[in-house]
C-alpha cells in the first residue's frame, strides 16, 4: 500500500521526501515575485522622469555638480524632502497618519476634481518607505501641500473638530511640546543619503538649524510640501 | 503512552497563549473601532491613539494571536502525522520564548511610535531581526520532524505549513531591508512606487501564506479528525495547493489598481485574483465535503460547528476577494472601509472560527478530558459567528457609501458631497461595528474561561485518580 503511487511521480516523490517538496516550494513560490517586482526596478515605463525629466529636479546633475536644497524655489522639480520637512515626515509616520490618509490619487475626474492631478510614481521616488497608504478615513493627501495655511493646519492638529466638526480625527496636543532632535536628524539624513537620497553635504548640515524646533512646525511643513514640488502640466499625459 | 510518544508541553504553552493573544488583539481592535465612532476616546494620549493601536491591533491579531495557534497547531499536527516526537524540543521552546519576547516587544514599541510603516511589518529593525531567528527556529524543527517521521508520505496538512514557511521567509526578509538610522529607527531601502510593490507583494501573502496556507494546513489535520471522516479528496488537495502556492504570490499588485504602479503589474494581479478562485474553493470544498455522511454531527458537535463556518466565511472571503480585485470594482472599494469588512470577513470568520475548532480540539486531546462547558462552546460559536456577520455588514454599507459618495455629482455636474460630509455619515456604521467587534471579543473571553476551567477540571481528576491510586 505505501509503496503504491496515486498521483504522478514527481508528486509522490515530494511527499515521500521534505527536502524535495522544499526545493520545489522555494523554486515556485519565488516566480511571482520575481515577475512583477525585479522589473519595476529597470522598465523606463516605471517612473515618468524617463520621459519627463523636467518633473524631477537636477534630475541629471551629477553628484558632484548638484546645489543645495536651499537653491530650490517651488515648481522647479522633483526633489528631496529638507532637514525640516523630512523630521515632519517622521513624525507622520511615527504616529501613523498612513493609516486613515492616502498619499496616493487615482486618475478619475472625481479624485481630481477633489484632490488634484493623478500622482505619479517620480513623485515618491525619493520616499523611503512609501506612505501611499491603503485607506481614506480622512482625505487624500498627496496634494494637501499650499490648499490650507499654516495657521489652519496647528489648529487642525491640535483640534481637529474645531476647524471640521465631523472629523474623527484625534487631537495632537503634545507635538506643540516635542522638538525634533538635529543630531539624531542628522544620523537620518545621512542614512537616507546611503540609499541612494541625493543630499548635499549642506543639505544634511542642515539639521543643525531644526534642532530644538517644534514637531509641529516640522509636520506642518512636511504637509505643505506635498504634491507642490512637479509643475505638473494640464494636457500632457505622463503615464501614456 | 502518549506523553512519552510526543512533546506536546510547548504546544499546551502556545495553545494557552493563543487563546490569551485572541482575547487581547480583538479588545484592542473593539477599541480603536470605537475611536473611530467616538473620537474623544483617544483621550489625547499619544500611546492611545488610533495611528499607533491600529499596527498594535493588527500585530496581536495575526502574529500573537495567528502566530501562537500556528505554532501550536504545527507543532501538535506534525508529531501525530508522522507518528514521531519534534526534532528538537528544545529549540520549539526557545520558539515559543522568543515569540512572546517579540510580542512583548512589539506591546512596548508600537505605542510608542517606533514603527516601520508598512503595514503588518511595522516592527523595527531589530525585532525583526529577533522575528527572521525565531521563525527559522520554527521551520528547521518542523521541517526536521517531517524528515524523521515514520509514515512513508508527508500529510498535506504538513505541505501546507512548509509553503507557509517558505514564502513567509522569503516575504519578512525582502520587505524587512532598512538601512538602520538608530536603535529606534530605520528607512526602507526601497522608495516610491518599489517600495509599494515589494510591501504589498508581502502584505496580500502574508494573508496569503500565514492566514490561509497556515490556516488551510490547521483545517486540513483538525476537520477529519474532528469529524472523524478521512479528507473528502487527496487530488483536489494536490491541485488546489499547488495551484494555492504558485497564484497567490502573484496578487499583491491587485492592491495598488489605478495608482502609480505600471498597468500591466496590476493587470497581471488582478487576472491571477480572479483564478484565484478555483484553488481557494478548492480548499473549502475539500474541507466541507469531509463531513459528506457525517453532517449530523453538526447537531451535537459544536468544535466541529467552528470548523465548518469558518469554511463558509473561507468560501465567502475568497469569492469576495477577486470580485473587489476586478479594476472596476476596485475603483468603488479600494480606499474604503469595504476592504477592512473583506479583511474582517477573513480573520474573524475564517482564521479566528477555524483556530478556535482547532484550539477546543486540542484542549481535550491535550488535558485528556472534554470542554469544561460544552454550552459555553456554542455561546461562543454564535457570538462569534453573530459578531462576524454584524462587522461586516456594516463595513459593506459604509464601504459601499463611501465610494458612492465620493464619486457623486449633483445635476450641475459639480461633486455632490464634501469629505466630511461621507466622514459624517459613516458614524452609525463605526458604532454597529464596534459592537459587532464587541460580541465576537465577548466570545473569545468565554473561550478564556472555559479553556481555564478545563484545564483546572483536567488537573483535579489528574490528582483524584492519583489519590485514588495511592489510597
Amino acid at each position: 500500500m505505501a509503496d503504491k503511487i496515486h498521483s504522478t511521480k514527481l508528486q509522490d516523490k515530494a511527499e515521500r521526501n521534505v527536502f524535495v517538496m522544499f526545493v520545489l516550494l522555494l523554486v515556485l513560490l519565488s516566480v511571482g515575485g520575481l515577475v512583477e517586482i525585479v522589473p519595476l526596478f529597470y522598465l523606463d515605463d516605471t517612473m515618468e522622469h524617463n520621459r519627463h525629466p523636467e518633473i524631477v529636479w537636477q534630475g541629471n546633475v551629477a553628484k558632484e555638480d548638484r546645489k543645495d536644497l536651499s537653491t530650490w524655489k517651488p515648481g522647479d522639480g522633483i526633489r528631496p524632502y529638507t532637514a525640516l520637512e523630512q523630521a515632519g515626515r517622521d513624525v507622520y509616520i511615527r504616529e501613523g497618519c498612513y493609516l486613515c490618509h492616502s498619499q496616493q490619487i487615482r486618475p478619475f475626474r472625481d479624485e481630481a476634481e477633489r484632490y488634484g492631478h493623478y500622482s505619479l510614481a517620480s513623485e515618491s521616488m525619493y520616499d523611503h518607505p512609501f506612505q501611499w497608504g491603503s485607506k481614506r478615513t480622512g482625505p487624500d493627501l498627496a496634494r494637501v501641500g499650499g490648499k490650507y495655511s499654516d495657521e489652519w493646519h496647528v489648529q487642525h492638529l491640535l483640534a481637529p473638530r474645531s476647524v471640521v466638526p465631523e472629523s474623527v480625527m484625534p487631537n495632537y496636543p503634545w507635538l506643540m511640546e516635542n522638538t525634533v532632535d538635529g543630531k539624531q536628524l542628522k544620523k537620518n539624513l545621512e542614512g537616507l543619503r546611503m540609499i541612494g537620497v541625493p543630499y548635499t553635504d549642506a543639505d544634511i548640515a542642515a539639521a543643525a538649524e531644526v534642532d530644538g524646533k517644534s514637531e509641529m512646525e516640522a509636520l506642518v511643513a512636511y504637509l505643505q510640501v506635498l504634491g507642490t514640488m512637479a509643475n505638473l502640466k494640464e494636457g500632457v499625459d505622463y503615464r501614456e | 503512552m502518549e506523553e512519552t510518544k510526543y512533546d506536546f508541553d510547548v504546544v499546551r504553552w502556545f495553545s494557552i497563549m493563543a487563546v490569551v493573544y485572541l482575547v487581547v488583539g480583538t479588545l484592542v481592535g473593539t477599541f480603536i473601532a470605537s475611536q473611530l465612532a467616538w473620537p474623544f476616546l483617544n483621550f489625547d494620549i499619544a500611546e492611545l491613539t488610533f495611528g499607533r493601536l491600529r499596527p498594535l491591533h493588527t500585530n496581536a491579531v495575526i502574529f500573537a494571536f495567528g502566530g501562537c495557534t500556528l505554532f501550536a497547531t504545527a507543532f501538535y499536527s506534525v508529531q501525530r502525522t508522522g507518528s514521531t516526537s519534534l526534532w528538537s524540543p528544545k529549540m520549539a521552546w526557545f520558539t515559543f520564548w522568543g515569540w512572546n519576547l517579540i510580542i512583548v516587544a512589539a506591546v512596548i514599541t508600537l505605542p510608542l511610535g517606533i514603527t516601520q510603516s508598512k503595514e503588518y511589518a511595522e516592527l523595527e529593525w531589530p525585532i525583526d531581526l529577533a522575528i527572521a531567528v525565531v521563525w527559522l527556529s520554527f521551520g528547521l524543527n518542523f521541517i526536521m520532524t517531517v524528515a524523521k517521521r515514520k509514515t512513508s508520505h508527508i500529510y498535506v496538512s504538513n505541505w501546507f505549513f512548509m509553503g507557509m514557511f517558505v514564502m513567509i521567509t522569503y516575504l519578512h526578509v525582502v520587505n524587512s531591508l532598512a538601512i538602520p538610522v538608530s536603535l529606534f529607527k530605520s528607512y526602507s531601502i526601497f522608495s516610491g512606487v518599489q517600495d509599494a510593490m515589494i510591501q504589498w507583494w508581502w502584505g496580500h501573502n502574508a494573508v496569503g501564506f500565514y492566514l490561509t496556507a497556515g490556516f488551510l494546513g490547521i483545517m486540513y489535520y483538525f476537520v477529519p479528525k474532528q469529524a472523524n471522516r478521512p479528507v473528502f479528496s487527496y487530488r483536489l488537495s494536490v491541485l488546489h495547493f499547488w495551484a494555492l502556492m504558485f497564484g497567490y504570490v502573484w496578487l499583491g499588485a491587485h492592491h495598488l489598481q489605478y495608482t502609480a504602479l505600471p498597468d500591466w503589474t496590476g493587470s497581471i494581479g488582478a487576472a491571477v485574483s480572479l483564478a484565484m478562485i478555483i484553488p481557494s474553493w478548492g480548499g473549502a470544498i475539500n474541507g466541507m465535503m469531509t463531513l459528506s455522511g457525517a453532517w449530523d454531527k453538526l447537531r451535537e458537535d459544536y468544535i466541529l460547528r467552528f470548523m465548518i463556518m469558518s469554511l463558509a466565511f473561507y468560501a465567502m472571503s475568497t469569492f469576495e476577494g477577486p470580485v473587489m480585485s476586478a479594476k472596476s470594482v476596485n475603483a468603488l472599494s479600494h480606499y474604503t472601509d469595504w476592504t477592512v469588512g473583506h479583511v474582517h470577513s477573513g480573520a474573524l470568520g475564517w482564521v479566528a472560527m477555524v483556530s478556535a475548532g482547532a484550539l477546543y480540539h486540542m484542549v481535550e486531546k491535550l488535558w485528556g478530558t472534554k470542554m469544561y462547558s460544552a454550552t459555553l462552546v456554542n455561546v461562543h460559536f454564535w457570538t462569534s459567528t453573530i459578531g462576524t456577520v454584524i462587522y461586516i455588514t456594516a463595513m459593506w454599507v459604509s464601504g459601499i457609501m463611501q465610494g458612492l459618495m465620493w464619486r457623486d455629482y449633483d445635476e450641475f455636474g459639480t461633486l455632490t458631497y464634501t469629505f466630511a460630509e461621507s466622514v459624517a455619515a459613516m458614524h452609525p456604521y463605526y458604532a454597529m461595528r464596534a459592537i459587532g467587534g464587541m460580541i465576537f471579543w465577548l466570545g473569545g473571553a468565554i473561550m478564556l474561561y472555559n479553556v481555564i476551567m478545563t484545564i483546572r477540571q483536567a488537573s483535579a481528576q489528574r490528582s483524584s485518580t492519583a489519590a485514588a491510586a495511592t489510597a
